[in-house]
Formats: C-alpha cells, sequence, structure tokens
C-alpha cells in the first residue's frame, strides 16, 4: 500500500518537474520562467517528499523530509524574489 | 539497477561538467558548476562517503559558486573567447584515457578500512573518518588549517592600501525590510544548529569540524549579505584571535602531549591520551569549527574593499 | 562493478578539466577548470578506495583535507584574477591576449 502510493505520487511529482523544466526552456522572459518554475517545482518537491514519507521508518525521517520541504520552499520563494528584482532594474 | 543508476548519475555529472566548461557566459559556467557539485556530492554518497558529500555539497558546490558569482559581480563584461580547441581536447582525451587505463589497472586492495575500525574506538572516535582526521593523521589536519590561514593572509595582501582596515569584502546594501533581509532572519538560527551538530555528532556520525564550519561560514556570509550585521574589519584583534584560535589550541595539545613524554612512555607530539582521547578531540573540534567557519568566511569574503 | 564506474567517470572529469583549462583563456573560467580538475582527482581516488568492498576513511578524510585546500587555493586565485583586472584591466594573462 504504502508503496503504491509512492509510486503515484513521486510520478505525480516528476510530472510537475518536467512540466516546470519545459516552462523554463519554452517562456520568453525571465518573470515567466521563474513563475513556471517556482510554482510547478514546488509542487513536485512537495509531492516527492508526500511519497517519500511513504517510506519513511519513523517520526525522526519524517521530520527531516519536512523540514527539507520547508527549507526549499523558503529558499526558492526568497531567491524567485530576488531574481525577480534584479530582472527589474535590469529592463528599466 | 543500482548500476543503471550509477550509469545516470555519472553521465549527469559529466554532463554538468562539460556545460560548465564550455558554456557561452561564465555566469552560466558558474552556475553548471553549482549544479556539477552537487551531482558529484550525490556519487559520493554512492561510495558510502557521507562525510565526504557533505564536504563537497557545502564547500565545493556552495562555497566556491558564492567564490566565483561574487568574482563575476566585480567584472566588466569582457571578450571571453576560447584559444583553439584542438591541442587541449588531444590532451584532456589523452589523459582522460590513461587516467581510465591506470583505473582498471590497480591491483586489489582491501585498504586501510579494517586498520582504521580496529583502532578507532581507542583513538576517540568512533566516526573512523574523524578519527583519521583528528587522531591517525592529525598532523596533517594540522597543517591543513595553518594553510587556510595562509591562504587567507595571501587574499588579505591583495587588499589595496585605501582598503585597508575595513570589513572583508564589498559593503553590502540591502533594503532593510527587503527579502533578503527576511531570509536572513529565518535561516541562521536553522543553520546555526545545523552547523553545531555536524561537529557534536561527527564524533561518532558523518559530520564534523569542516563541514558544520562551512555551514556556520555560510550562515556568517548570508547574515553580512543580507546586511543585518556588520562584519569585523580586518584589524581588529577579536577577529585575529577567532582565526588563529582553533590552530593554536590544537598545536598546544601536541605541545603538552611532546612535554609529557619526557615522563610517560606512550606520549608523543601529537598523540592524544587514550584516557581523555573522546573530550580532547571534541574539545579541538569544537575550536577547529570556530576558526575555520570565520576564515572560510573571510576568505569567500575577499579582500577588504571600498567601492560599492 | 558501481565503483569502476565512479572511477573512470573521475578519469573522465580529469581530462575535461584539464581541456577546460588549457583551452579557455578568462582567467575566472580557468580557475572553474581547475575545480573540476580536482573534484575529478577525488572521485577517482574515493572510488579506488572503494574497491575492497567496504568504505576506507583514509582516503577519504585526505579528500576532505583536499576539498578544504583546493577551496582556499580557488578563493586566493580568485583574489588574484580580481588584483590582475585591477591592475591592468584584463581579463587574462598578458600571453593570451590576441
Amino acid at each position: 500500500m504504502g508503496d503504491v502510493f509512492s509510486v503515484i505520487l513521486t510520478s505525480a511529482a516528476l510530472l510537475f518537474y518536467v512540466a516546470g523544466t519545459v516552462g523554463l526552456i519554452r517562456f520568453p522572459d525571465t518573470h515567466s520562467r521563474l513563475h513556471a518554475l517556482t510554482k510547478a517545482d514546488n509542487l513536485g518537491l512537495g509531492l516527492l517528499i508526500l511519497g517519500l514519507m511513504a517510506q519513511a521508518d519513523g517520526w525522526v525521517t519524517l521530520g527531516k523530509l519536512l523540514l527539507t520541504w520547508v527549507l526549499a520552499l523558503i529558499a526558492a520563494g526568497a531567491a524567485a524574489q530576488l531574481v525577480a528584482r534584479t530582472a527589474l532594474g535590469d529592463r528599466r | 539497477m543500482t548500476l543503471a543508476f550509477d550509469l545516470v548519475l555519472c553521465a549527469m555529472i559529466v554532463g554538468a561538467a562539460i556545460c560548465a566548461a564550455v558554456a557561452g557566459t561564465i555566469f552560466a559556467a558558474a552556475v553548471f558548476f553549482i549544479v556539477y557539485g552537487i551531482f558529484v556530492s550525490l556519487a559520493w554518497l554512492r561510495l558510502d562517503a557521507f562525510d565526504v558529500a557533505l564536504a563537497e555539497a557545502a564547500m565545493g558546490a556552495g562555497l566556491t559558486g558564492i567564490l566565483l558569482l561574487r568574482a563575476l559581480g566585480r567584472m566588466p563584461a569582457s571578450e571571453d573567447r576560447p584559444g583553439p580547441a584542438l591541442a587541449p581536447a588531444l590532451a584532456g582525451a589523452g589523459l582522460a584515457l590513461a587516467l581510465g587505463w591506470a583505473f582498471l589497472a590497480l591491483p586489489e586492495s582491501a585498504g586501510l578500512g579494517p586498520v582504521v575500525r580496529n583502532a578507532a574506538p581507542g583513538a576517540g572516535a568512533e566516526n573512523p573518518v574523524t578519527a583519521v582526521l583528528l587522531a591517525f593523521r592529525a598532523w596533517d589536519t594540522l597543517l591543513e588549517t595553518i594553510v587556510l590561514l595562509a591562504a587567507l593572509l595571501g587574499v588579505w595582501a591583495l587588499s589595496r592600501d585605501e582598503a585597508w582596515g575595513l570589513p572583508p569584502g564589498l559593503p553590502q546594501r540591502v533594503r532593510p525590510d527587503g527579502v533578503l533581509a527576511g531570509f536572513g532572519r529565518i535561516l541562521p538560527p536553522i543553520g546555526a544548529v545545523v552547523g553545531v551538530y555536524l561537529v557534536w555528532a561527527g564524533t561518532s556520525r558523518p559530520g564534523g569540524a569542516f563541514q558544520g564550519g562551512t555551514v556556520l561560514a555560510a550562515v556568517a556570509l548570508l547574515v553580512s549579505m543580507a546586511g543585518l550585521a556588520q562584519a569585523p574589519r580586518v584589524t581588529s584583534g577579536a577577529l585575529r584571535l577567532v582565526l588563529v584560535a582553533g590552530p593554536l589550541v590544537f598545536l598546544g595539545m601536541a605541545f603538552i602531549g611532546a612535554v609529557l613524554s619526557l615522563w610517560q612512555p606512550g606520549a608523543a607530539f601529537l598523540a592524544l591520551p587514550e584516557a581523555h582521547a573522546k573530550s580532547l578531540i571534541l574539545g579541538i573540534e569544537l575550536m577547529l569549527t570556530l576558526s575555520i567557519a570565520v576564515t572560510l568566511a573571510a576568505l569567500v569574503a575577499g579582500p577588504p574593499e571600498d567601492r560599492a | 562493478m558501481n565503483v569502476t564506474v565512479l572511477g573512470l567517470c573521475g578519469a573522465l572529469l580529469v581530462g575535461i578539466g584539464v581541456f577546460a583549462f588549457l583551452w579557455q583563456r578568462h582567467l575566472l573560467r580557468r580557475v572553474l577548470a581547475f575545480n573540476v580538475i580536482g573534484s575529478g582527482i577525488f572521485l577517482y581516488l574515493g572510488a579506488a578506495g572503494a574497491r575492497g568492498g567496504a568504505a576506507d576513511p583514509v582516503p577519504h578524510a585526505l579528500i576532505i583535507t583536499g576539498i578544504v585546500v583546493a577551496l582556499s587555493a580557488s578563493a586566493l586565485a580568485v583574489a588574484l584574477v580580481l588584483a590582475h583586472l585591477h591592475a591592468s584591466s584584463a581579463t587574462r594573462l598578458p600571453e593570451d591576449e590576441p
């Protein structure tokens, strides 16, 4: 049961990663690329973490996985903001 | 199945390395290099080298990446045309083939693993890598911390006379309510806990002074980049004391061993007494971590500069 | 078998790094290539140490030392590149100027 859950969720995560990557390559400017990357990849990472949580052998591992996701979200959000602001500055 | 994973991983490592080598702009090359470092640390996990994976991700990818990107930000866009490709390509291919052949021709060997594992508990660290770093090959580690200091001396010696006495690196201008400042407030407490944990756990599990020190150095760099705290001036006595504290404590322990050896058999220069080996290793590691963290942060920040 | 793959990968990385080091003229790119050579050598050494089956801690400790020294050498090299830029407004060595 846990294995099926993991396979379904990680496959869904991969789908989001592919979508995000296609967006990164195909979209025309920095801001729409950032939009594809942050939205799709953060959701993909969340699904990946959820899928891996089904394989965790204890609360400590669960906590570490969750912490990984939260830290990656914060870092990605902050980095995306900084890149977007710098790109705005370049255009002016 | 694992072979397939390794083949895919190696293909991605080599792909990232080629992209970093031939990328159109230097910025792209630096970004590919960071990605490459993360892939290489995955390869270290495949070799069961957790300590090395931590060091590679934190130093090889993280700090070297910051170093390259910060240097790039200070350079004007300049002509960047490589030379003729034929001779370098032949040299690279020849060297890779020779090394590959040499790897396949290496004689079988069990290595020093069993020897170290048998001796490690008596040396005060259950993690064999920490035992090698701080007990069996302590001499290397001592000299390594001094190499770090020497590199920092070299970097500081390159500062211009007008800038000498300022804090290391460029002055930062950040909006106090901006995203970077907010990020710089959230991450340091977590980073500090992770850094200290890596040192604490390093005697029995993967981690250690260098990995923990790198995480703490990254925290210090983030705090200074986010404009939350001013780095100390390079002339500050306190800063210099922290820089030399780790090597000094290490050397002091080494000399205590040398003095003890006058009337105690078994004691020697750099040999830790077995009864207190664990607490001594932890103490040396904590001091080393502090010095390594500050030295690495100062190295990456670069010589003091006055122009923004 | 898996160890052999990683060892050969390390050999290939050294080749790529040497190629980039000789081919590129921009000094920052050369610092980067130097780091690729370094990590290729580390991977080669680590894989050679892992052939005995169990992980060998001695090469691991040597490699951690190597990574730290490579980082400090890179920091010094980057500072030298920037000092060269300020002194002569060039990002290449004089003999590489067209």
